[in-house]
């Protein structure tokens, strides 16, 4: 058995501080996305109907954009510093890998997002209408091509394809860049991200317009905004829905663990419910060793089998059935913890003879031998530095209800979206007061729960992987830098600080920018 | 006007116009600063480019996992 001296602080240290920094970016990018997708709906609304009103209207939910925009940019590049000093076995192993995506990233759908943003804010009266147009659905799409990339980056970590290691640089290097950049986990996990994104900017939308309802201003902007976020969110949502199934069928085909931690399952089986709500201890990592499931569950019938197999009657594994082997529903057997740690003890060993050899100035045959027995067990490498069963299992109670906020609040926002289309809330005119006050509370008091669900979504996929940096091949506590946790800690704080004024200064201009209202449009 | 021209005056009548832009610019300036000369230089140091040998990044790693001695 390998035994590294980590400090085991420090990996958690280092994780909270990946985690802060993720989090705080995740603050800014899908309004980013979902008001990209709003601003363009109403200049086209302009472009088509050539009204002064829709260009005003454009012109502010763009102001928010900026707003937006400017506060977000750059924060995601912290995340690349924290590789190289805290993750720097991670980084370096997965270098190659990254390099590709993260480098088309910057130069194409920068740039491309840069120039458009230009002509957005400053091309009103030097452009072509349908210049402008483009350009602003084309900024859209330039922050939607970024996502894209960083996902693919994301997803790799969370099934890596497209690779082969290489024992003499000590680096997975990418055979297909075309696998890696379109494999199954990357296509779900960019359509339902830039999904939820849209589904928290109609929110926002709808949110905003609400408040000029119950404050009685700019009732006409307020109507027709709302209107348009109510509509363009509903759409998003039932796509979304049918998005989040297609992730947990691929959840459950690449990353069982992951689906049973969601599921609170710790005996799997065929004919599996969909569990509601159940009690487990949210500071406690549940026995999953003795229990079967949870307890106090509330379950839909047969719907967790579906879920992940699109079969009512499908075999999904529990945490239990993963950890001792299971016969997958095509006939082919997953292997035990205890087969997968001897694969990564393989290759590890073979990786070892391999550079002694090397060095050594052993026969081609001899290293190639060698080179075949790590490719055949890399998949397991880093099963090779796993001491006890429950260094694999992720915390259950964390993905649990992380799950159910992620799921309970895209259905809150159906409703919300249903409500605001069928009987939105009426500003009052000719000084009488505005009817359905609660509604415009409602759908204010969802902006920031949109936040929390959307950041949820994020813990169920990045606790839900847990131990993992890379799927199956690296652990955190072998990805991780040798440094004391003293020095992660100082620069975890440091961030708090930093981060939490640069949100307060948005809010702060966000908040104001909204009370301004829109220019040129009758605050009535 | 040719086209050289015409962007010039995009990006040079769009920067003079700006009113809240103007804030949204320093807050950026103010945070590339903090993110590009503070935390790089002082606090987020390339690890590996410390601790090893130009060339020799491959053995520093190999090391730490415990593949080489």
């Amino acid at each position: 058995m390998n035994q590294l001296h980590i400090d085991l602080a420090a990996v958690d240290w280092a994780r909270a501080q990946f985690a802060l920094t993720a989090i705080y970016h995740w603050l800014f990018v899908p309004l980013t996305l979902g008001l990209a997708v709003v601003m363009g709906i109403m200049e086209t609304l302009y472009y088509r109907t050539g009204q002064e009103f829709w260009k005003q209207t454009a012109k502010y939910w763009q102001r928010l954009f900026g707003i937006n925009f400017a506060m977000g940019v750059a924060t995601g590049i912290i995340l690349e510093f924290e590789f190289g000093t805290n993750w720097s076995n991670y980084s370096y192993l997965v270098g190659d890998i990254f390099g590709a995506p993260l480098a088309v990233e910057g130069i194409v759908a920068f740039f491309m997002e840069s120039t458009f943003v230009a002509v957005m804010f400053f091309g009103w009266n030097k452009v072509s209408k349908g210049f402008h147009l483009a350009s602003t659905w084309l900024t859209g799409l330039g922050a939607t091509i970024s996502a894209w990339w960083i996902l693919v980056a994301n997803s790799w970590m969370q099934h890596p394809v497209g690779q082969a290691f290489n024992p003499d640089t000590m680096r997975n290097e990418m055979t297909s860049f075309m696998e890696v950049a379109l494999s199954p986990v990357a296509v779900d996990k960019f359509v339902h991200t830039v999904l939820s994104a849209w589904v928290l900017g109609a929110v926002f939308v709808v949110g905003v317009s609400s408040w000029y309802l119950l404050k009685q201003r700019h009732l006409e902007f307020a109507h027709k905004s709302l209107r348009v976020g109510a509509i363009f969110g509903l759409i998003a949502s039932l796509l979304l829905m049918g998005s989040g199934h297609h992730s947990a069928y691929t959840v459950a085909q690449t990353q069982p663990m992951k689906l049973a931690a969601m599921e609170g399952l710790y005996k799997g089986g065929s004919d599996q419910p969909l569990t509601i709500i159940a009690g487990i201890n949210p500071f406690q990592q549940p026995d999953y060793e003795a229990e079967d499931e949870a307890p106090l569950k509330l379950a839909v019938p047969y719907a967790l089998s579906f879920l992940a197999t699109n079969d009512m009657n499908g075999y999904v594994p529990g945490v239990r059935d993963i950890l001792d082997g299971y016969t997958k529903e095509d006939g082919t057997p997953e292997l035990s913890l205890e087969q997968k740690i001897e694969r990564g003890q393989c290759a590890i060993t073979a990786l070892q003879e391999y550079r002694k050899a090397k060095k050594d100035g052993a026969a081609q045959e001899f290293l190639d031998e060698l080179t075949t027995e790590i490719q055949e067990n890399m998949p397991y490498f880093g099963y090779g530095y796993v001491k006890e069963r429950s260094d694999i299992v992720p915390y259950i109670p964390v993905c649990f209800y992380a799950f159910r906020v992620m799921v309970g609040g895209g259905c809150l926002f159906i409703l919300l979206f249903l409500i605001m289309i069928i009987q939105p809330p009426c500003g009052g005119k000719d000084d009488t007061p505005p009817r359905g006050r609660w509604k415009g509370a409602f759908a204010l008091v969802c902006i920031p729960v949109a936040y929390i669900v959307s950041e949820a979504g994020w813990l169920v996929a990045e606790f839900g992987r847990q131990p993992w940096t890379i799927q199956d091949m690296l652990p955190t506590w072998v990805g991780v830098s040798q440094l004391g946790s003293g020095a992660v800690m100082t620069t975890f704080f440091l961030f708090l600080i930093l981060f939490t004024t640069l949100l307060a200064v948005e809010i702060n201009i966000m908040c104001k920018a909204i009370k301004n209202g829109p220019k040129g449009i009758e605050d009535r | 006007m040719n086209l050289l021209t015409k962007i010039w005056h995009l990006y040079y009548d769009g920067f003079r116009s700006m009113t809240l832009g103007r804030t949204l610019w320093l807050i950026i300036a103010i945070k590339l600063f903090i993110i590009f000369v503070v935390l790089r230089l002082c606090f987020f140091p390339n690890y590996i480019k410390e601790h090893a040998r130009e060339g020799n990044e491959a053995e520093f790693v190999a090391k730490t996992l415990n593949i080489e001695n």
